[in-house]
């Protein structure tokens, strides 16, 4: 995307964090050494499969982690530590200076008040002095602005489709006018056509608000096609990140080789009778393989992979990778 | 990225009387307002043995309902199911002759199965119900037919899993397990809806992969439905794709997808983010209310190739406005309901 401002200080920025839940099996590592940043005007995907972390690290960026979770290293929205700031200064940041949008539009709109009353929330908390006709008038806007009629915020959400929801929770996120939106699985359960709608309304934002945004998807497909930059976790770390377009055609880890294969290019004759995609499972966090926590899965482990866990490496410039088996004959 | 062994991958026979057909199958619902929706309007669709037929369309197409009509779980307001020719009964045995000849592989894994269900027992269910012990040609004792179905769905070794409850299994796992479930009856005909699209991307492969397998091992057919694309291109013979309840295209994968002629078939392919030889035509809107069936031609509120002039430069705007379409028939040739189509073809 062509708004990135590459001066600008980053509205996110993580700096090795790590996130540690107290299970009663005992410590559970979620999420081990992630580095990111997101800048104004600037779309950065992270990409990976349930229980890799991504969903916790998401929580981190508002504090939003239960309490039986240990979280180290810097959390930085708009220059500020998240993480050891006061409740006071959490509570302004929260929705006006970052915003989510959580997986799952169902169930996080509250299914007895309208649509516009929720979206007014919000405001009405950050700004009480607005008169109630503005507030209003704002609601219509945002409304409009997410490509729904103003006059659907006497809607239910029963009222409306998925896709409208998801326009709802976008509308919400927007509502304070935040720098920095984080997006968790914004179109995972939308059919292709409405998918392709929220995605246009999404980079269309970017584009008119400046804002920094960070999507969450398990589809690296998705991602190549809206954001600037790629991070692909696995097992609560990161092992490859770089430009969305090279990531996606020409991935370097073979877990991220797995993902861009995972959905075929149709038309393709090698992917028909052929679905591609891995062996196996995920590991279990309380029970990491040795060194490499892909090397069980991965086509190509060789017996120093489970030696020590492989530092991410930068092997072409802006393309860090976690794997001693890339660049190696 | 890894290769999964499939076995052969053509289908067995694409004539003769179908295994499973749908004959100008209707189902109607009245809604709390009074006013009826035709959830399937008119649909014909037919199952070789040992093909794999995707039904592909998007929320509020039908394909759903379409499912549920072939399986017997909803009774058709007009046209037929045909099981091998023979037009469906609808008591209560022959309910369960058909389902033990054709199994449902429900969508979601995870709320398919009791939670206060063991995977021994939820497999075992269906096997107790259809008395597949006592017609067992080898004799196996029930233990050792929930273990040969565990194996052949990939869980091994299976009496591992025996005593696991649902909520210890991973995503990929429940859904092996509910395919397990399906296979102990040794069905001819596993229809699955949406089979993989809540599992994580590197798990479907492997599940797409199985389906295969149990076509070329098992000679089962599959009845897939689903939303994804990418999906049908991997395992599917052939295609219908429907709109607003009614089939729109149909013919071979490689017919429909590389060479579509349906606007709504060219536009649902063309903003899959991995298609790159069609410019992204992004629709406004959504399926409309199947209570509120537009006249016409079903799609031509929606349709890119009315709204930019295509259609009344080749002089059929006030046909795709007026004239309804007639039903595709499901002879396995490439089949388009599209006036546009038809005026330039």
């Amino acid at each position: 995307m062509s708004g990135v401002r590459t001066e600008a200080e980053p509205v996110l920025e993580l700096r090795d964090v790590t996130v540690t839940y107290g299970t009663s099996e005992g410590p559970l590592p979620a999420v081990r050494g992630v580095d990111l940043s997101v800048r104004p005007g600037e779309v950065v995907g992270l990409a990976g499969e349930s229980g890799c972390g991504k969903s916790t690290l998401v929580g981190t960026v508002l504090r939003l982690q239960p309490s039986s979770a240990t979280v180290t290293g810097e959390v930085l929205v708009l220059g500020e530590d998240v993480q050891t700031i006061s409740w006071g200064r959490l509570r302004a940041l929260r929705w006006a200076g970052a915003s989510i949008v959580f997986q799952g539009a169902l169930h996080s709109l509250n299914p007895v008040q309208r649509i516009g009353r929720q979206i007014a929330e919000p405001i009405e908390v950050h700004e009480p002095d607005l008169a109630k006709e503005v507030v209003e008038r704002r609601v219509e806007e945002l409304l409009e602005q997410v490509g729904l009629a103003a006059s659907r915020k006497r809607a239910y959400p029963h009222q409306l489709s998925g896709g409208q929801r998801q326009r709802v929770m976008i509308a919400m996120a927007l509502a304070c006018r935040p720098q920095l939106i984080v997006a968790d699985e914004p179109t995972t359960a939308l059919d292709v056509m409405v998918q392709a709608q929220i995605l246009d309304l999404l980079k269309d934002l970017v584009g008119d608000l400046g804002v920094g945004l960070l999507i969450i998807s398990h589809d690296l497909s998705v991602l190549a096609d809206i954001c600037d930059r790629v991070t692909v976790m696995y097992a609560g770390r990161v092992v490859e990140s770089g430009p969305a377009d090279a990531v996606f055609t020409d991935p370097l880890h073979p877990y991220t080789q797995a993902l861009s294969g995972a959905f075929p290019r149709i038309g393709d004759p090698a992917a028909r009778y052929a679905p591609a995609g891995l062996k196996g499972d995920p590991p279990d966090p309380r029970e990491l393989p040795p060194g490499c926590s892909f090397a069980p899965r991965c086509p190509l482990a060789v017996d120093e992979c489970s030696a020590a866990e492989p530092p991410l490496v930068e092997v072409t410039p802006g393309r860090p990778v976690a794997c001693i088996r890339v660049g190696a004959p | 990225m890894t290769g999964f062994e499939t076995g052969a991958s053509a289908p067995s026979s694409t004539t003769g009387t179908p295994f499973l057909e749908a004959r100008d199958l209707g189902v109607e619902f009245t809604t709390r307002s009074g006013a009826s929706a035709r959830a399937l309007d008119g649909v014909h669709v037919s199952v070789q043995r040992g093909e794999i037929l995707a039904i592909v369309g998007e929320s509020g197409s039908g394909k759903t309902t379409l499912a549920r009509t072939l399986i017997g779980l909803q009774a058709p307001s007009s046209g037929q199911v045909l099981l091998e020719g023979a037009p469906l009964s609808y008591s209560t045995r022959a309910l369960r002759t058909l389902r033990s000849r054709v199994q449902m592989v429900l969508q979601d894994a995870a709320g398919s199965l009791n939670p206060r269900q063991t995977v021994y027992e939820s497999v075992a269910e269906g096997i107790r119900l259809h008395r597949r012990v006592e017609s067992d040609p080898d004799g196996r004792s029930e233990a050792e037919l929930v273990a040969a179905a565990l194996a052949e769905a990939g869980l091994r070794p299976p009496e591992r899993l025996f005593l696991r409850y649902p909520h210890e299994l991973s995503g990929g796992q429940k859904q092996r397990v509910l395919i397990a479930g399906a296979l102990a009856l040794r069905p001819e005909l596993i229809l699955a809806d949406e089979p993989v699209s809540s599992l994580d991307a590197s798990i479907r492969g492997e599940i797409l992969a199985l389906l295969l397998k149990l076509r070329s091992e098992l000679g089962m057919g599959v009845v897939v439905v689903t939303h994804d694309l990418g999906l049908a291109w991997n395992i599917a013979d052939r295609i219908a794709v429907m709109y607003l309840g009614r089939v729109v295209e149909c013919g071979t994968t490689e017919e429909v997808l590389s060479h579509p002629r349906h606007p709504y078939t060219q536009a649902l392919l063309s903003v899959v983010p991995e298609i790159d030889f069609l410019e992204p035509v992004v629709l406004t809107g959504e399926i409309p209310d199947p209570s509120r069936i537009p006249d016409g031609c079903r799609f031509h509120p929606r349709c890119p190739q009315l709204a930019d002039g295509r259609a009344a430069a080749a002089g059929v705007d006030d046909h795709c406005r007026r004239t309804s379409l007639p039903v595709l028939p499901a002879d396995g040739d490439h089949r388009v309901a599209c006036h546009l189509d038809a005026a330039t073809a």
